[in-house]
């Protein structure tokens, strides 16, 4: 992992424009460096690689949801006779699958990525700071997030396996499943440090490190994204780390916080005191998982933000009301959370205000996504790499948004919840939706990082091939949900007879996240072949008029010749009767 | 590279770095003690029969602890304050002090902890005692927390009062921020768990 890292940052290293830079190791430098953007790169690739691995485990699981009960050719062998005999999986290792997916791509792909990636090495540039208010605390939450991510892992070889009770880890099912579980908590443990920690960092960072003349009105859209989002993961995630707490309590000192009185598993009553609740499990995994989704959301809107802004050529419409609705979104992400739980029986009164809380807060989010589609108006749009990706993101998230709706009413979640119905509306919120924001964002920050562009061509391979595959996927999944097909079956719904007129759309989905991996191929090559083969910028190679792209490509440690200042709004773009095309903040 | 109001305040905040930071820190412990006051109620109030926590619980020993703990927390003011005079010397007094004081805390809970084992009461026992080991617990390790971070700045962390004394001060009265919160965390457990 160091290794790879190091690669990515060498380029950095060899310019060094600044006259008293220190003498370092390797290890200071690469590894154990306290540079923000040696730590975003750091977290970007470790992220890259998680939602790789993610994905792995995902391709896996859809072989057996389009072929259950057959022998997967080469590769069955190879995973051993407990999860695989004779190449055949067993439904534990499907489980295992399946909450590993949704863990791996969750905490240790997208929000490492967005936040810890984007949000370290962008953040500190766009506002003019020289690094992040504590640089070792940022070295330290890497590393954490590290330990949680190499916990996570080890666990699929602890006896019995990783954790097999969903990303969402119920009880009183998480109570009594196996090691892997255990290990799961600890892991989540450190990954919450690692964002405690980053959230403390970054709110600091914006308060106090932005440059002279960058009022809170002149921030690119980005840093307001991260700004919210840090809270968001400030005061949503420590609820988790107490339910962690408790539940790993329940586990290893045998208190019954989520074990039910006469609880009764394989035929056996549980010898547990008992008068526990699994309901509150819910309630504060919950209660920080419904912020969790807009953490995952935002970073990437801001993303799209500034890339559509700068391919348009034109101010972002709306920008007021934008950041306006943004807030006004963290708050209310606060107050939805039970709408993830209205299979739970709790009533019409909790009911009713779930759902209203839950319609409110679409408004904002409506807001911002039609002010981007606004912005697009009359523009005179350059088609990169980054602005398809960019341009993919809005109909994607809208699908995913809008699909969100009747899952938001009591009434019509109901028949909906556990079908295919929810996965297919929350995959399209965060995978076309969320990872095309962070495919768009590595596009488009990739030569200040480098130095160098990524390769058009290969990129617009990339975007196409993965646009149309990721609807493939998708798509069919609304089908299959509204044919009623459970999302929780290890034979993808063979055993159904009503399912049988819609089943075969398992082998289309399958053969679509197959075909999307090859689709990622010309990614992969891009993203290291760049380094040293690609086309060479200079400082603002897209015309862009926010303050990192005043910082020489790639900065030095310290990131800015001279400290910038700010001298007008973001978007600056073909002001009327102005000399230039665009007016960067940071110029006079 | 030098990172800037470290020390300084900035302008428009009207703050340094470090306190802004301790205070979000603060407000996510609140998040986490919060949620477990939290599952506290629902679990109480979901119980058919819950014992008064004096029935169980030694309250003479918890009304002498909270006694400990707020009398150090006025120790590690009176540390900063000795620092914002000027006087090293009693600062290394009352911040010796205010990390004894923490360490008969832990000595008195120590002893009520065992106690309870001596007598067959487990976390596994009842919720009762599950959510008073488990709030405990957690309090506790944030005294070793704070206790360490103290014994830090009263020993080795302290040379950085000859080359930067203003930046120590900074750094010993973020300490006691958090100390206070410690203290005032177990301000509430002590009446939560003991006399309700």
């Amino acid at each position: 992992m160091s290794q790879t890292t190091g690669t990515v940052a060498a380029p950095g290293a060899h310019v060094s424009h600044e006259a008293h830079h220190d003498e370092m190791g390797f290890w200071r430098k690469y590894v154990f460096s306290t540079d923000h953007k040696v730590i975003g790169i750091q977290y970007s690739v470790t992220g890259l690689l998680f939602l790789l691995f993610g994905f792995s485990l995902m391709m896996l699981m859809r072989f057996q949801l389009a072929y259950p009960g057959s022998a997967l050719p080469l590769l069955g062998k190879l995973l051993g006779d407990t999860r695989m005999p004779g190449g055949i999986m067993v439904p534990e290792f499907y489980n295992e699958l399946g909450a590993m997916h949704g863990t791996i791509m969750v905490f240790m792909g997208v929000v490492p990525l967005a936040v810890g990636g984007f949000g370290n090495f962008v953040v500190p540039l766009q506002i003019g700071a020289p690094d992040m208010a504590f640089p070792r605390l940022n070295m330290l939450s890497y590393w954490s997030f590290f330990l949680g991510g190499v916990t996570m892992l080890a666990s699929f070889f602890v006896p019995g396996g990783a954790a097999q009770s969903g990303w969402t880890s119920y009880a009183p099912l998480s109570d009594i499943a196996g090691t892997g579980q255990t290990w799961w908590l600890v892991g989540m443990i450190f990954l919450i440090t690692s964002s405690l920690l980053g959230a403390i960092n970054f709110i600091t960072t914006v308060i106090q490190l932005r440059a002279k003349g960058l009022s809170f009105m002149r921030f690119p859209f980005f840093v307001w994204t991260q700004f919210v989002t840090a809270f968001l993961l400030l005061l949503a995630f420590p609820p988790l780390e107490a339910a962690g707490i408790m539940q790993l309590m329940d586990r290893v000192a045998g208190t019954s916080f989520f074990l039910p009185s006469g609880l009764v598993v394989s035929g056996q009553v549980v010898t547990n005191a008992g008068g526990g609740n699994p309901l509150l499990w819910q309630h504060l995994f919950w209660f920080l998982a419904h912020p969790e989704v807009y953490v995952l959301i935002l970073p990437a809107m801001g993303i799209v933000a500034e890339i559509i802004a700068n391919n348009t050529r034109k101010p972002l419409w709306g920008y007021k009301p934008m950041v306006g609705s943004l807030i006004f979104l963290g708050f209310m992400s606060f107050i939805v959370w039970a709408h993830h739980m209205f299979m739970t029986g709790m009533g019409t009164a909790m009911a009713a205000f779930f759902q209203t809380t839950t319609m409110i807060i679409s408004i904002p989010s409506v807001v911002i996504l039609t002010a981007l589609i606004i912005s697009l108006w009359g523009g005179s749009i350059r088609f990169n790499t980054p602005m398809l990706f960019a341009l993919g993101f809005l109909p994607m998230f809208g699908i995913g948004g809008l699909t969100g709706l009747p899952l938001g009413l009591n009434v019509a979640d109901i028949p909906l919840h556990d079908t295919y119905y929810v996965i297919a509306h929350f995959h399209y919120v965060v995978a076309p939706g969320t990872i095309f924001g962070l495919f768009a964002g590595i596009y488009y920050w990739y030569p200040k990082a480098t130095g160098r562009k990524m390769n058009e061509t290969l990129g617009k391979i990339h975007f196409f091939g993965s646009l149309v595959c990721m609807n493939v996927i998708f798509m069919p999944m609304f089908l299959m949900g509204l044919a009623g097909v459970s999302r929780r079956l290890f034979d993808g719904g063979a055993s159904y007879a009503f399912a049988q007129p819609v089943l075969h759309w398992n082998v289309v989905s399958s053969w679509g996240a197959w075909t999307m991996a090859l689709f990622q191929l010309p990614f992969i090559f891009n993203f290291f072949w760049s380094i040293r083969h690609g086309a060479k910028v200079g400082d603002n190679p897209w015309d862009a008029t926010t303050i990192e792209w005043a910082a020489p490509s790639p900065p030095p440690h310290g990131n800015f010749v001279t400290a910038p200042q700010a001298y007008r709004g973001p978007y600056e773009y073909s002001v009327p009767g102005a000399a230039k095309g665009f007016q960067p903040q940071f110029e006079a | 590279m030098e990172i800037p109001y470290t020390v300084e305040l900035r302008r428009d905040t009207g703050l340094n770095n470090g306190k802004i930071g301790i205070w979000l820190f603060l407000a996510s412990e609140v998040m986490l003690f919060g949620a477990l006051f939290a599952s506290y109620i629902l679990i109480r109030t979901g119980s058919p029969n819950w014992p008064r926590g004096d029935t169980i619980l030694n309250v003479p020993l918890a009304t002498f602890n909270t006694i400990v703990l707020i009398s150090s927390s006025v120790t590690m003011v009176m540390a900063w304050a000795s620092l914002k005079r000027n006087r090293f010397g009693t600062f290394r007094m009352y911040q010796a002090s205010t990390v004894l004081l923490g360490g008969v805390f832990l000595v008195v809970k120590y002893f009520e902890y065992s106690h309870k084992f001596e007598n067959g009461l487990f976390p596994s026992t009842s919720n009762f005692l599950a959510l008073y080991f488990t709030l405990t617990g957690l309090h506790m390790l944030h005294v070793i927390g704070g206790m360490a971070v103290n014994t830090y700045f009263w020993g080795p962390g302290a040379k950085l009062w000859k080359t930067n004394p203003d930046w120590f001060t900074n750094r010993v009265e973020h300490a006691g921020l958090f100390w206070h919160f410690v203290d005032l965390v177990w301000i509430f457990l002590f009446p939560t768990l003991y006399l309700l």
